[in-house]
C-alpha cells in the first residue's frame, strides 16, 4: 500500500493512507508531502450548523445530486461528479472514545465508488473540525474526488475553522433555534458563503429567514440602499470597509426540507454560483493563501510545542505542577521557567 | 513525553431486517467510554453497505448486532467480503440472539467473539483491546 496504489484509485490503499494521517504518524506525514502536488484540484464544500439541524442528512442529499445531476441542476455539471466526504463528530473530552453518526444518514450514497465518506472523531479540537481534517481533505483530494465536503461537529456560534478550510462555506439553521438576536450576533453566521434554513415545512421557518435576511441586509455594505420617500440613497460605507464592494458576495439564504431533497438543486445552484464569483472575483487565490497560511502556522505551533515537549521530562513538568497546586507559583510564572528551562 | 494519538476504530453494524437496535446502541456507548471510535451504521445494512463502510473507514474491528436469526447467513457473508477487499485482518465480533449450537461454526468461519444477552459490556471491551493489540 504506498501513495501510488492510492493516486491510482485503491481504495484501502486510500482509507489506509487516512488512518496514517489522522494519527499523525510519520507515513501520514510522509503521504501528506508526497500527495500536496496533486492537490488544488477539488471544489471544497464546508457543511456547519447547530446539532440536529439536519448537516447530515443535507449533505447525502447533495453529494447524491453530484452523483445524479437533475437536467440543469447544478448547472454546468451535466456529467456526475465524484465526491469525498468527512465527516466530523465530537470526542468524548473524559475518555477520548466517540460514537461517530453521521454514516446512518447517508445510506443512499452506499454501494456507490465514486463517493468515498470517511467520519473522524474531533479529538479535542475546539473548532469545529480535527486536528488532521486538512489532512484528510487533501488526501481525498488527490486521489481524484471532484467534490469534497466536510461536515463539522455540530456547531454553536464561534467554530469556524470552517470558513479557513473550504472554497464554499454553508451554514444551517432550523427554525426555532433563537430569535432575531441570536441572528446579529458575532461568529458562525457571519462566516456563511450559503445560509440554509433547513426544515422549511415546520412552523417558524419563515420567521427564521426573515430575520436572517434582516441581519445580511445589515452586514453587506455597499450594497444596500435606503428607500426614503422614493428617493434611493446609498448608504454611507463603515470605516474599515473598501469602497470596492460592488460585486460583493451577499450570501443567498436558502430553504430547504433536507429529509425529502427539497431545495437542494437550489443549494447546488448557489454553490456553483458561489464558486463562479470565486473564480471571477479573484476571492479563490486569496482564499487558497489563507487556508494555506493556516496550515502552515497550526502546523509550527503543533511543531514547537512538541518539540518543547520532547525537551522536558515529566518530572519536570509534575514538579512545576505541584508547585502550582501549592501556589508557590503563578502560572504565568510556571511557563516562563517551563520555557526557559531554568532550573528549579 | 508525548501524546499517542493511535486509537481503536469499530464498526457497529445492524445487518438484516430486524429494527432491535437498542443492543447495538449500549455496546457503541460502552466502547466510546472506553475511549474507541464508534462508527455506528444504523438500521438494516446489507453485508455489501458494512463491508463497505468498514473499508471506507479504516476500522480495526466489525460488531454486528443480528437478532434475526439470519446471522448464519449474514456474518459470513460480511467475513466473505472484507477478505475480498483486504481487510481480512479486521476482526469480526456478534452480538444478539444466536444459538448456542451455531457458535461453533461462526468461530470455525473466523468470528472472533460472540455476545448473547447479559453479557458485561466491559468483556466485550477487554476482548477487543487483547485482539487488537
Amino acid at each position: 500500500m504506498s501513495v501510488q496504489d492510492l493516486l491510482a484509485g485503491n481504495r484501502l490503499a486510500l482509507a489506509r493512507t487516512l488512518s496514517e494521517i489522522e494519527n499523525e504518524s510519520p507515513e501520514g506525514k510522509r503521504a501528506l508531502n508526497e500527495l500536496f502536488p496533486h492537490t488544488g484540484q477539488a471544489r471544497l464544500i464546508g457543511v456547519t450548523g447547530a446539532p440536529g439541524t439536519g448537516k447530515s442528512t443535507l449533505v447525502n442529499h447533495l453529494a447524491y445530486l453530484y452523483r445524479h445531476p437533475l437536467q440543469g441542476h447544478p448547472p454546468g455539471d451535466v456529467e456526475p461528479q465524484s465526491v469525498g466526504i468527512v465527516a466530523v463528530d465530537p470526542s468524548s473530552p473524559f475518555s477520548g472514545g466517540a460514537v461517530l453518526g453521521d454514516r446512518v444518514r447517508m445510506r443512499d450514497l452506499a454501494g456507490d465508488a465514486g463517493v468515498f465518506v470517511r467520519s473522524m472523531a474531533s479529538r479535542g479540537s475546539l473548532g469545529g473540525l480535527a486536528r488532521a481534517t486538512w489532512g484528510l481533505v487533501q488526501a481525498l483530494d488527490a486521489a481524484g474526488y471532484d467534490i469534497v465536503i466536510v461536515e463539522t461537529v455540530g456547531a454553536g456560534q464561534a467554530e469556524v475553522d470552517i470558513a479557513r478550510l473550504a472554497h464554499t462555506t454553508v451554514v444551517i439553521e432550523a427554525p426555532g433555534l433563537g430569535d432575531d438576536i441570536q441572528a446579529i450576533k458575532a461568529g458562525i453566521l457571519e462566516i456563511a458563503d450559503i445560509l440554509v434554513v433547513n426544515k422549511a415545512d415546520r412552523p417558524g421557518a419563515e420567521n427564521t429567514a426573515r430575520a436572517l435576511r434582516g441581519m445580511l441586509e445589515l452586514a453587506a455594505p455597499g450594497k444596500r440602499f435606503l428607500q426614503n420617500h422614493a428617493q434611493v440613497m446609498p448608504l454611507p460605507l463603515p470605516p474599515g470597509i473598501l469602497a470596492t464592494e460592488d460585486n460583493a458576495w451577499e450570501a443567498p439564504i436558502v430553504q430547504t426540507i433536507a429529509t425529502t431533497g427539497t431545495g437542494i438543486p437550489l443549494l447546488a445552484e448557489e454553490i456553483t454560483r458561489h464558486q463562479a464569483y470565486l473564480q471571477t472575483s479573484g476571492d479563490l487565490i486569496h482564499k487558497e493563501k489563507i487556508r494555506l497560511k493556516t496550515e502552515m502556522d497550526d502546523l509550527l505551533e503543533r511543531a514547537l510545542v512538541s518539540r518543547w515537549r520532547e525537551s522536558i521530562t515529566i518530572e519536570t513538568y509534575q514538579t512545576m505542577l505541584d508547585k502550582l497546586v501549592e501556589r508557590k507559583i503563578s502560572p504565568q510564572q510556571a511557563v516562563q521557567i517551563l520555557i526557559d528551562g531554568e532550573n528549579l | 513525553m508525548s501524546t499517542p494519538q493511535t486509537k481503536i476504530r469499530v464498526l457497529i453494524a445492524k445487518p438484516g431486517l430486524d429494527g432491535h437496535d437498542r443492543g447495538a446502541k449500549v455496546v457503541a456507548r460502552a466502547l466510546r467510554d472506553a475511549g474507541m471510535e464508534v462508527i455506528y451504521t444504523g438500521l438494516r445494512q446489507t453485508p455489501e453497505m458494512i463491508a463497505e463502510a468498514a473499508l471506507q473507514e479504516d476500522v480495526d474491528v466489525v460488531g454486528l448486532s443480528i437478532l434475526s436469526g439470519a446471522h448464519m447467513a449474514l456474518a459470513p457473508r460480511v467475513l466473505e467480503l472484507l477478505e475480498a477487499n483486504g481487510q481480512e485482518d479486521v476482526k469480526v465480533f456478534l452480538g444478539g440472539i444466536i444459538p448456542d449450537e451455531d457458535i461453533p461454526q461462526l468461530q470455525k468461519l473466523g468470528v472472533s467473539g460472540i455476545y448473547g444477552p447479559g453479557t458485561s459490556t466491559l468483556d466485550i471491551v477487554k476482548d477487543i483491546r487483547k485482539i487488537v493489540q
